[in-house]
């Protein structure tokens, strides 16, 4: 009978650490961000069915960068635990940090199981609240931990790069164009620092909107409403280089 | 399997299990004894008492439906409730509105309305107006066994068919059975004289305004004749709930906008009080 090797503890989940993250940065990056009505969710797709981004709850929006059939299942896994708890309590009782406690838990599990393979996903999780100071947005690695995120968040291959570029440049009270815009300036540039063009069909965008009038925060923003967003965030600049207190 | 609907822990394995786009059925699978349907009630002798709600309308007209409620709960020869809301929003575009056993029922659109949403969170997509009113049939279907002991749930479903461009109206009896209305429906204990009313009223190129008072109008012939059913409370200022679905969605009338219509048509009950009159011939 042959001794199996020996691999320390820490070897074997740095290996299944880079395993992970080399499968996320296989995909695209996203990045979610705060604006004065709720918050954004962008991201380069060139699907318009396979989304990242989805409605979980009322107020409570789903992001994910990685492998589609994983961040896919844990989305339905945590839409029915979202309605389950609120079909069992009430609809308040669903709360951000308890679907990103129980998706800490279940990707930590998974991580540190050596019957699995680690989940190659890396997810936010984001609920607006009344006023922008009870917005709260998670990010979750692969590996189960929980990292409680302000202002803006990129998760994917290039996250590092582009949330540095964002934590520059992301402002509170930011209007929805002007979030738009430079979640999209973010996302257009490479590891190497040059710039690509990213065409707005290529785009996927989507918000939780305090304002809406309906219980359920969440929209998809599609077509001729976000051409028009990302002409009138670029406008909207050009302008702000005149007078800083033309746009609120 | 203990169920896991507390904050911490890993997701059960049914959760991400990969299955129906049914929380119905996600529901049968995980946690049966969650579902009204699958609930075993225990031997009773005679009819169990419980608040019971009463006449529910709707009328389609040219762009939409409007769907309309009284507010009277009934236990036996008692009013239970005289603000009861029976006529719920299912989703963007469609509305239920309930008679029969008031609590079973309102769970029933609660469960009703998660499962439209649910389905839609899932999949990405809305149901067609067909597919939600098949749904809503099987809920009523697995309430049989209640039914049979007097605790009946009747409902009107009424919505907007975006793939038919018109407001199209569905009714149930306590099998689950089905059939689509056309023009307007009524149930619950006041309709057969809600739908006596209507029937006179109804024509096909109503306006949106119009089909919002022939509801009420309706509502208070159901009132007049049957004991069950509130008519309007000018005194306390309980007036119907009235909703429309139109391609804009599900929009349901102010208070101040119902309660319009109701005194400008209890004005005129005060000189002909018994409404409006169809021509002989």
């Amino acid at each position: 009978m042959s001794t199996p090797f020996y691999v320390s503890p820490q070897q074997a989940m740095a290996d299944r650490a880079e395993y992970a993250r080399k499968g996320i940065a296989r995909g695209r990056s996203l990045v979610v961000l705060q604006f004065a009505d709720g918050i954004v969710f962008v991201g380069e797709n060139p699907s318009r069915a396979l989304h990242k981004f989805s409605e979980i709850y009322d107020r409570i929006g789903f992001a994910a960068a990685g492998k589609y059939n994983e961040y896919e299942n844990l989305r339905i896994g945590g839409v029915r635990y979202a309605d389950l708890r609120g079909y069992t309590y009430d609809r308040d009782d669903v709360t951000a940090r308890g679907l990103a406690n129980v998706y800490a838990q279940t990707l930590g599990t998974i991580f540190s199981s050596a019957a699995e393979k680690p989940y190659e996903v890396e997810l936010v999780v984001a609920e607006v609240g009344e006023t922008p100071e009870g917005d709260q947005i998670y990010r979750l690695p692969h590996d189960g931990s929980i990292v409680d995120e302000h202002g803006s968040v990129a998760v994917g291959g290039n996250a590092e790069t582009i949330s540095t570029y964002l934590d520059q440049r992301h402002e509170d009270g930011m209007s929805l164009a002007e979030a738009l815009k430079l979640a999209v300036q973010a996302l257009s540039r490479d590891t190497n620092g040059s710039e690509r063009e990213i065409p707005a069909e290529r785009l996927e965008v989507a918000v939780l909107d305090r304002t809406r009038p309906q219980q359920r925060k969440f929209k998809r923003i599609v077509g001729r409403q976000l051409g028009r967003l990302l002409e009138e965030g670029g406008a909207s600049t050009a302008a702000e280089a005149e007078d800083p207190d033309d746009e609120e | 399997m203990e169920a896991n609907t507390r904050s911490t822990g890993r997701l059960p394995a049914a959760f991400l299990t990969p299955g129906s786009s049914s929380f119905m059925d996600f529901l049968s699978d995980h946690q049966p004894e969650m579902l009204p349907g699958k609930r075993q009630l225990p031997p009773t002798q005679g009819v169990i008492e419980a608040p019971h709600g009463t006449t529910i309308v709707a009328v389609t007209f040219a762009g939409g439906v409007v769907l309309a409620g009284d507010r009277r709960a009934t236990m036996g020869n008692v009013i239970a409730q005289r603000d009861i809301e029976k006529v719920f929003p299912a989703d963007e575009y469609s509305a239920v509105g309930i008679a029969g056993t008031a609590g079973l029922a309102v769970e029933m659109v609660k469960l009703f309305q998660l499962e439209l949403e649910h389905f839609e969170k899932v999949e990405g997509t809305t149901l067609s107006l067909e597919g939600k009113a098949n749904r809503l049939s099987t809920m009523i279907r697995s309430n049989l066994g209640m039914a049979m002991q007097g605790l009946a749930v009747v409902p009107l479903f009424a919505g907007f068919d975006v793939d038919r461009d018109k407001g199209r109206i569905f009714s149930y009896d306590v099998t689950g059975g089905r059939s689509e209305e056309h023009g307007f429906a009524a149930t619950g204990s006041g309709s057969l004289f809600a739908r006596g009313a209507m029937k006179k009223l109804f024509h096909k190129d109503l306006t949106e305004e119009q089909a919002t008072t022939l509801v009420v109008q309706a509502l208070y012939d159901a009132a007049d004749d049957d004991s069950a059913t509130g008519g309007p409370d000018v005194a306390r200022r309980i007036y119907p709930i009235v909703t429309v679905i139109t391609e804009d969605g599900f929009r349901r009338l102010t208070d101040e906008d119902s309660s319009d219509i109701a005194r400008a048509i209890i004005e005129r009950r005060l000189e002909q009080p018994d409404g409006p009159r169809a021509a002989l011939l």
